[in-house]
């Protein structure tokens, strides 16, 4: 079906079934319980989920299928989300255009640095990469302040009339998509369960399932496997005749095109773009996100940016108080004890928490969540495992 | 003339936290062949040493005094440290006042051991996985390290001043014969700077004079061959890592006066003295050092208000642009050896 075999036809299917039932899988406590903080299922976190997976599955496509580690992504994320504001700043407030415009620049740009930075490989490419990020940061945080806004980035103002949309005067505008308000919505509730219906996550979701599956597209095509070997072997690849440059070319424009459509859709949800997007944390954040879910598989780069996003929203909302809840069963000075134990890793402490998990796995796990998973099933299944199993979605990262 | 005066000077001591930060990378990638990402938090865990070391010396306990009164007329209570207790109010008080110059004995034993742990425990097990996953790993272990310095100190910037001696600014120009009034420069960047070349120099001395130096210098050059001449070289390695702990530690012991501490100085530094390895040349000490202070100098060239008019926020970004000019023309740096990092 559509092209792909039938695993990856299922494995489509779940993430299909997943996305679109996500306000209802992610929303499993009621309402008025102790647990309900552990709910995911509100729009603005749904979104980050669906967005920055867009952004890990582009970032897959370049590392883990040729292991060029590029630590400056988040250059192409920012210059997406700034060519969408000034698209619905200045011609519509339908949010497609935006986000196309916010493909193509991010386009044109990964072409100018992937054409400079991929003459060098290794450690020199990151570094290149980085430098260009940073590049990037620092200046549309100083000197380009009449197009990015400076610190403050840009936002859609009361005095912005785009061409295309019949606003009153004073009027703040709001994205849409054809005349549907991105922030509609409706609650659902079944007893004491609420789940919100949110039509900018579905966008955003629709996005989300159709990059993932070119990304199956592309990692099952010829040009995927040309990439594989660009990290196999490249002298191999010299000698047999064929050019690596074009391949990894491609891959890196890909990768920053996939940037900049998170980048448009980030603005399509909150209107607004700011230069921290490019800061090298933010690249380095989704390099995490690929690595924690497991670099060259296909469902990785997903299970990473979400497992990251819900530690950042859920797990740093924890405070002393909710602690002190929880533990309530315990004798007193044992309640303290685990509490000043626990208490680091959660609230504002949860980047200890992702550290910690990070490094466990680069250790343990190179392979990712992905690879824990498949170990996991292999142990239940017994010995009987089939090695073919994992060939198809594992390979293990490389430089 | 003083204009340039001014700004090579403004840019030495800038330069020699990367030159240092540069040659402690460059010592741990010739020597272990890591690529260690953490080492910025280890400049970091440095500049918290001079910290932790002046909250120390200003432990104190409480006394009622009967001589003075607060505004209401009770007794007043006065903090007094324990260090007047031991060594009397006079040299207790320059003690504390030279808390960052002591933070360098205090911060070498801490940074060498802290240095030791991290290669025996960790960086020991990847000496034979993909340079990525060093990075990757050690990037952790920085995110790691950052948070918990944060736990413990708080994410603001803690003030840690230098002595009463070094604040403050001296007129540089005119001690060497220019007008008076133009050059005028702080204390303790000079200081800094001296510290640095000092620290440098050591460093050399001890690789270029002694046996020590030599076998690591040989092991540097040809691992296998020194291990087939029967010398532990591995541990030699430890050591050396433990050494560019301290050197990053020490750099950023005397760098809390310039800039008060917080948890994610590092990770700043970290960036740039990446850059300014790779220009110097991944593997050359010399490299490291000469790039650095390049680096550093020619961003306060690029911050001159001159050069701002004609091309505007080049002081952000000429370390990248001269990094990217460099890698394009050079691939191996100012002083990259051959077959370092190549394949």
């Amino acid at each position: 079906m559509l092209g792909l075999d039938k695993k990856d036809f299922r494995l489509l299917l779940i993430v299909i079934a997943i996305t679109l039932l996500a306000p209802f899988i992610l929303n499993p406590f009621p309402e008025n319980s102790g647990m309900a903080q552990f709910n995911a299922g509100y729009p603005d976190l749904m979104q980050r989920f669906v967005i920055y997976g867009i952004f890990a599955i582009g970032f897959n496509i370049l590392f883990g299928l040729t292991g060029y580690l590029s630590f400056g992504h988040a250059a192409f994320l920012g210059v997406g989300s700034y060519a969408a504001i000034w698209m619905m700043k200045l011609v519509t407030l339908n949010v497609i255009p935006a986000i196309i415009l916010g493909v193509i620049i991010a386009g044109l740009f990964a072409l100018a640095v992937g054409y400079i930075s991929l003459r060098r490989s290794g450690i020199y490419f990151s570094i290149l990469t980085l430098a260009f990020a940073q590049m990037s940061y620092a200046l549309a945080y100083s000197v380009l302040t009449p197009i990015t806004g400076g610190e403050t980035g840009l936002q859609i103002k009361s005095t912005d009339s785009p061409l295309l949309s019949n606003l009153e005067p004073g009027e703040i505008g709001r994205a849409n998509l054809f005349g549907m308000d991105m922030r509609a919505g409706f609650d659902l509730s079944f007893g004491d369960w609420l789940f919100t219906i949110n039509a900018g996550y579905y966008i955003a979701a629709v996005f989300m399932i159709i990059a993932f599956y070119l990304s199956i597209r592309i990692f099952r095509s010829p040009f995927g496997t040309m990439l594989r070997a660009v990290k196999s072997n490249q002298t191999r690849m010299y000698y047999t005749g064929l050019n690596a440059r074009p391949y990894t070319l491609a891959a890196f424009v890909i990768s920053g095109m996939y940037a900049g459509l998170a980048g448009g859709l980030l603005v399509a949800m909150d209107t607004q773009a700011g230069p921290e997007r490019m800061f090298w944390t933010a690249s380095g954040e989704v390099v995490l996100m690929t690595i924690l879910g497991g670099a060259g598989t296909l469902i990785g780069p997903v299970l990473g940016s979400g497992a990251i996003k819900y530690m950042e929203n859920i797990l740093s909302k924890i405070n002393k108080d909710i602690l002190h809840e929880w533990f309530a069963f315990m004798p007193d000075g044992l309640e303290d004890f685990v509490i000043t134990i626990v208490y680091p890793f959660i609230g504002k402490g949860w980047h200890l928490t992702l550290g910690l998990i990070f490094m466990a796995v680069v250790i343990f796990l190179p392979g990712g969540l992905v690879e824990g998973g498949q170990r996991i099933g292999r142990l239940l299944r017994g010995k009987k495992a089939n090695p073919d199993d994992e060939k198809a979605t594992q390979s293990t990262p490389a430089e | 003339m003083e204009a340039i005066i001014l700004q090579i000077l403004n840019g030495l001591d800038k330069g020699s936290a990367y030159a240092l930060i540069a040659l402690g990378l460059t010592l741990i990638f010739g020597t272990l062949g890591v690529v260690n990402f953490a080492h910025g938090a280890l400049f970091m865990i440095g500049a918290f040493c001079a910290v932790t070391l002046s909250r120390i010396l200003t432990l104190s306990r409480t006394v009622v005094d009967e001589t003075q009164t607060d505004f209401l007329g009770n007794p007043l209570e006065v903090q007094v440290p324990y260090v007047y207790d031991w060594f009397g109010q006079a040299t207790g008080d320059a003690i504390i006042d030279w808390a960052v110059p002591l933070s360098i004995l205090f911060a070498i034993p801490v940074m060498m051991l802290i240095g030791v742990i991290m290669e025996r425990g960790l960086i020991k097990h990847f000496y034979n996985r993909p340079h990525a996953d060093q990075i990757l790993v050690t990037f952790g272990l920085a995110i790691v390290l950052q948070e918990i310095i944060k736990f413990y100190y708080g994410a603001n910037p803690i003030p840690t001043p230098a002595p009463d001696a070094f604040r403050g600014s001296f007129d540089f120009g005119a001690m060497l014969g220019l007008d008076p009034n133009v050059v005028i420069y702080p204390y303790w960047r000079i200081i800094y700077f001296a510290f640095a070349a000092v620290i440098i120099g050591a460093v050399f001395a001890f690789l270029q004079f002694t046996t020590f130096g030599m076998v690591v210098r040989a092991g540097m050059a040809d691992r296998e061959t020194v291990q087939l001449l029967g010398i532990n070289i591995d541990r030699r390695f430890t050591i050396m890592f433990g050494l560019a702990a301290a050197v990053a530690g020490l750099a950023g012991v005397m760098y809390t006066p310039i800039n008060s501490p917080n948890y994610h100085m590092g990770m700043d530094f970290l960036v740039l003295s990446f850059v300014v390895v790779v220009v110097g040349g991944m593997g050359s000490l010399p490299g490291a050092v000469l790039a650095g202070f390049l680096l550093g100098i020619l961003e306060s060239f690029a911050s001159m208000r001159e050069v701002l008019e004609v091309l505007p926020g080049i002081n952000q970004i000429i370390i990248y642009l001269v990094a990217i000019i460099i890698l394009l023309t050079r691939p191996r740096g100012l002083m990259g050896r051959k077959g370092v990092m190549e394949d």
